[in-house]
């Protein structure tokens, strides 16, 4: 029946036009293929965003179907807007990652901010009401004043649009590193709870039922967010600003207790956020997923400003709006709805029996695609991988040939010197901008190991953690895969929880470069080691490559959000000391490896030698030795150790809660076959320091399980100094000065003045 | 006894509000829409924390608009109890039921943490199972929580007893260091002339459980039940 025309007034289609929209000759070829004609301006947006890196994972998708995806408790895994997990007494949680690099290079507050949005969308769209909001954050270093502008405007856009929406921020990580400069690192992750028989899948289905577009109105803003996330950042990527959408998080709390209400309603069949590439990708995706064809009328959208043409409205990445598949007849119930929250919704489209994707303007069909071929003949590339020799030579860097500095006889000065590192030392001046309380289930909020939240109506409660190291994982792919999930899990069972499951955010420099692809298909490589081992599959995430500025890659980092779950909401843990006259013990080996260590890097400034060894086996057993500890009710206190090795883990425990500090004396003489440094700061994997009444049924508890583990010392509520005997030398450190190097270098960095940043401006308040 | 929480496009502690009075008070409680003029029966009313209309043009500017605010106006002039919790305290002061402003924190970033809270006044409908002195631990999470007034407004209010919180640190100073935001005199909570609205911008409803860090909150809430059963 149809014919497409071109629209008078488009471009006509030249070599230069599809360079621009990011298509190589062949994809474009391939498109041309497809339709078996010439494409239309209207088509070859649609085909351009889809097709990008960002939505259609081209170079991702075949290391991605490596990773295990399933367990008898995994309700939904990859493939959905978001995961989903059953936690029992027919409860369920939803959650995914995803990063907002690039928006968030150019415009640190509104890329953050519609981070935080768009992972809010992808979950609640499940069917779950989000709990809890969780963020992984990389920058350059805090000396430099576009660092700090760029620190406080993603922290600033984090929070203000969470807070106002009502969902705590409760846990992340944030990370300094030059690597990470020019191109910083925004991955928001959103956590939600939800009956299970509320899940509800992003499938159209129904020959005939209307699709409806909810929510805000669609504007210019953001066209083409896909295809800049897609490529390397330059000089000119500040002219992408327009790329960039603006969020508004008041409609978004309209648009989550809407949809909610929709999908209990019972008048839907399907939702899904439109997200990157809007309303191209959410249509497309729903046909897909439910085999069915789609037309849209665009003129029927609901639109913000006039005289958008067919490619515009498609492609906006205006913020806020939802796609709804209604069932039909139900189209009264669905607007009753929407109006209840003031919020508009329109009848866009129908689903159809004919197997094809069709645009129309009124009458006249600008675009149109056989099938679900748009989505699934999207090119695939299996790129050569392979290892750069710089990084081998890094690698095979013995630490121990690097000379310790005059300074470091007095261990003290290493320790505060490390303290005082911005990726080591206390968060809370960001945290303190997030309303972690919010919704009353926050059992332990923002700076523990993990995060917990009960779960009302039973005796359990979640923990959820973020965590990756782009240092490891650089320096070997393999091992620093493994550890990232290792680590997260570890921090997750440090609360007593027990690890399901991971959504993971892999973020990666530019693809068609061997030495970055060897590094992606290493380091999932690594995660599917560990995810295995550990029994905790991936339900989901986000691929974000093209991490790259004129100065670089980033570090390959792969984001771990883990999901754990407390059986037993009494045994909930802490991480610091509790209780006066508590064993202290180690469980896990002392190890003294400095490989990739945070020591070496902020002391020596070098990123050299193999990272810790990580065997994933192992740290199951470590887990569950702990979780048997912890449910025994012999554990006052467990805290992973991480950055910093040793010395730090004991500083954190001893000085991270202000409202409960604690003295220590530690005694590690015996272990003289180490060196004093690699004791101290060395980052073996596989630790946690613990705290207990009853020291001697830890150790059983360990010495049955096959882990080494050993009385280290001894918490002393009133001492105020953390003392710690070596084989060779000690370390004796007033807690004042632990304290002052921990808590006060982020406040005071920050307080100097702020470069160009009146984030007032730019706030909703102030625009409207 | 019941109490009505008011739900404005924008609230989110409407929610948090509800399961403190059901849950940890055993009352009954009921939302009540913003469109609505009917209070339902409620004998307290509470304006809970949020961001009700987005806090566009100024915080509780224009919930002060919405039709469920005549009702509400009208149950506090009648001498009812009404407790507004941070949003709610904004929309009390923007609704002419309590005097003075909420201004932009003085550091201005959006304040997040446990603070401590100083009761000043322990004779009212809302603090009478609290010792004057005592010292609570309250969550505050707000951006616009600097309360301020004219000195004489400020003085009236000290002189009266209507400042009802100040914050304070552990050992009951109301010190610099122990202010959040900037607030004038520490002030974080005053009553009306009346004595029966209540604004104050630390969330009691948060802290209703030990399992989340403080029950200090609900005596606030059993502070009404006993005056207004009584």
């Amino acid at each position: 029946m149809s014919e497409v025309t071109p629209r008078t007034g488009d471009p006509v289609i030249t070599p230069a036009l599809v360079a621009e929209h990011g298509l190589t000759r062949a994809e474009y070829e391939r498109l041309v293929a497809m339709l078996g004609r010439t494409a239309t301006f209207t088509e070859l947006g649609v085909v351009s965003a889809l097709w990008s890196e960002h939505c259609s994972y081209k170079h991702s998708r075949p290391v991605l179907k490596t990773l295990p995806t399933t367990a008898p408790y995994v309700l939904q895994g990859p493939g959905e807007n978001a995961g989903v997990i059953s936690i029992g007494d027919g409860l369920a949680v939803a959650f995914k990652i995803e990063s907002h690099n690039h928006p968030s290079a150019v415009e640190p507050y509104q890329g953050a901010a519609t981070g935080v949005g768009g992972i809010l969308r992808d979950v609640f769209t499940m069917g779950a009401r989000p709990i809890a909001m969780l963020n992984s954050l990389r920058f350059g270093t805090l000396d430099d004043s576009r660092v700090r502008y760029l620190f406080s405007g993603v922290v600033k856009g984090i929070g203000d649009y969470g807070n106002c929406v009502g969902i705590p921020t409760v846990a992340g990580e944030i990370v300094f590193d030059p690597a990470y400069e020019s191109n910083p690192l925004v991955n928001a992750m959103c956590v939600g709870l939800m009956h299970e028989e509320d899940l509800i899948r992003a499938k159209a289905q129904g020959v005939g039922n209307p699709i409806m577009a909810v929510g805000a109105r669609t504007g210019r803003d953001g066209i083409h967010g896909a295809s800049f996330a897609s490529e390397d950042l330059s000089e000119a990527s500040d002219t992408k600003r327009p790329r960039i959408q603006v969020g508004d998080p008041f409609t978004e709390k309209l648009l989550l207790e809407a949809s909610l209400e929709l999908i209990k309603s019972g008048h839907i069949v399907a939702i899904q956020d439109m997200g990157a590439a809007g309303l191209t990708s959410s249509s497309a995706e729903m046909a897909e997923r439910g085999d069915v064809g789609v037309t849209i009328d665009v003129t029927k959208v609901p639109t913000r400003e006039s005289g958008m043409t067919p490619y515009e409205i498609l492609l906006s990445e205006s913020q806020e709006r939802m796609l709804v598949v209604a069932k039909k007849g139900h189209e009264d119930g669905v607007r009753a709805i929407l109006s209840k929250w003031d919020l508009t919704a329109a009848v866009i489209g129908e689903v159809i029996a004919e197997p094809v994707y069709r645009v129309t303007e009124g009458s006249k069909i600008v675009a149109e695609f056989p099938g679900s071929r748009l989505v699934t003949d999207c090119p695939i590339y299996s790129p050569e991988a392979r290892e750069s020799s710089d990084i081998v030579a890094l690698r095979n860097t013995d630490p121990n040939s690097i000379p310790a500095r005059p300074e470091e006889k007095d261990h003290v000065w290493t320790l505060q010197r490390l303290l005082s590192s911005p990726t080591i030392a206390s968060k809370t001046w960001a945290y303190r901008q997030y309303d972690s309380t919010v919704r009353t289930n926050t059992v332990v909020g923002p700076g523990g190991d993990a995060a917990v939240l009960r779960v009302r109506g039973t005796n359990k409660a979640i923990a959820v953690k973020t965590d990756g190291n782009g240092r490891y994982v650089y320096l070997d792919p393999r091992v620093g895969g493994r550890i990232a999930v290792a680590e997260a899990a570890r921090n997750v069972a440090c609360t007593g929880a027990r690890p399901m499951a991971i959504t993971n955010c892999l973020n990666f420099g530019n693809p068609t470069r061997p030495e970055v692809f060897y590094q992606f298909k290493e380091a999932v490589a690594g995660m599917g080691e560990a995810c295995r081992a550990l029994g905790t599959p991936v339900t989901g995430g986000n691929v974000s490559l093209y991490n790259e500025s004129p100065a670089g890659a980033v570090y390959p980092t792969p984001v771990i959000g883990m999901i754990g779950l407390v059986d037993d909401i009494s045994r909930v843990t802490r991480s610091t000391f509790q209780h006066d006259g508590d064993a202290i013990l180690l469980l896990g080996e002392m190890g003294g490896e400095l490989g990739g260590s945070e020591y070496l890097a902020t002391i020596h400034g070098k990123v050299v030698g193999a990272p810790p060894r990580c065997d994933p086996v192992r740290e199951k057993l470590v887990i569950d030795a702990l979780l048997a500890a912890i449910e025994a009710g012999v554990v006052s206190s467990a805290h992973d150790c991480s950055d910093g090795g040793l010395a730090i883990a004991l500083a954190e425990c001893c000085i991270a809660n202000r409202d409960c500090e604690s003295g220590a004396e530690i005694d590690l003489s015996g272990y003289s076959s180490l060196t004093d440094r690699g004791i101290l700061f060395g980052e073996t994997q596989g630790r946690i320091i613990i705290s207990s009444p009853a020291p001697e049924r830890v150790l059983a508890v360990a010495k049955a399980a096959g882990i080494p583990c050993a009385q280290i010392g001894r918490v002393l509520r009133h001492s105020d100094s953390l003392d710690i005997t070596l084989p060779k030398s000690s370390l004796r450190s007033p807690l004042s000065v632990l304290r002052r190097a921990y808590h006060s270098t982020i406040p005071a960095i920050m307080s100097r003045t702020v470069e160009h940043a009146n984030f007032d401006e730019l706030s909703p308040v102030a625009a409207h | 006894m019941k109490f009505g929480i008011v739900t404005f496009p924008g609230s989110n502690c409407d929610y948090d509000a509800f399961h403190a009075v059901t849950e940890i008070v055993g009352e009954e409680a009921t939302y009540l829409w913003h469109k609505d003029h009917d209070l339902q029966g409620s004998d307290v009313i509470i304006l809970p924390g949020g961001f009700s209309y987005g806090d566009y043009l100024r915080a509780g500017a224009i919930a002060r608009f919405s039709p469920i605010m005549q009702e509400v106006v009208a149950h506090a002039k009648s001498g009812a109890p009404v407790l507004g919790i941070c949003n709610g305290f904004q929309i009390a002061c923007e609704a002419g039921l309590l005097p003075g402003a909420l201004m932009r924190n003085s550091h201005l970033q959006f304040v997040s943490a446990e603070v401590r809270v100083r009761v000043e006044n322990a004779e009212t409908m809302f603090t009478n199972l609290y010792e004057r002195g005592e010292v609570l631990r309250i969550p505050v999470a707000h951006g616009d929580g600097r309360f301020v007034a004219t000195p004489d407004v400020l003085d009236q209010l000290e002189g009266d007893g209507r400042v009802i919180f100040k914050y304070a640190d552990a050992n009951g100073n109301a010190s610099a260091d122990a202010n959040p935001n900037g607030s004038e005199r520490n002030i974080a909570g005053i009553i009306s002339d009346g004595g029966n609205v209540l604004g104050l911008m630390p969330h009691p409803e948060r802290a209703c459980s030990p399992l989340l860090g403080s029950s200090d909150g609900v005596r606030l809430l059993e502070s009404i039940l006993s005056r207004v059963a009584a």
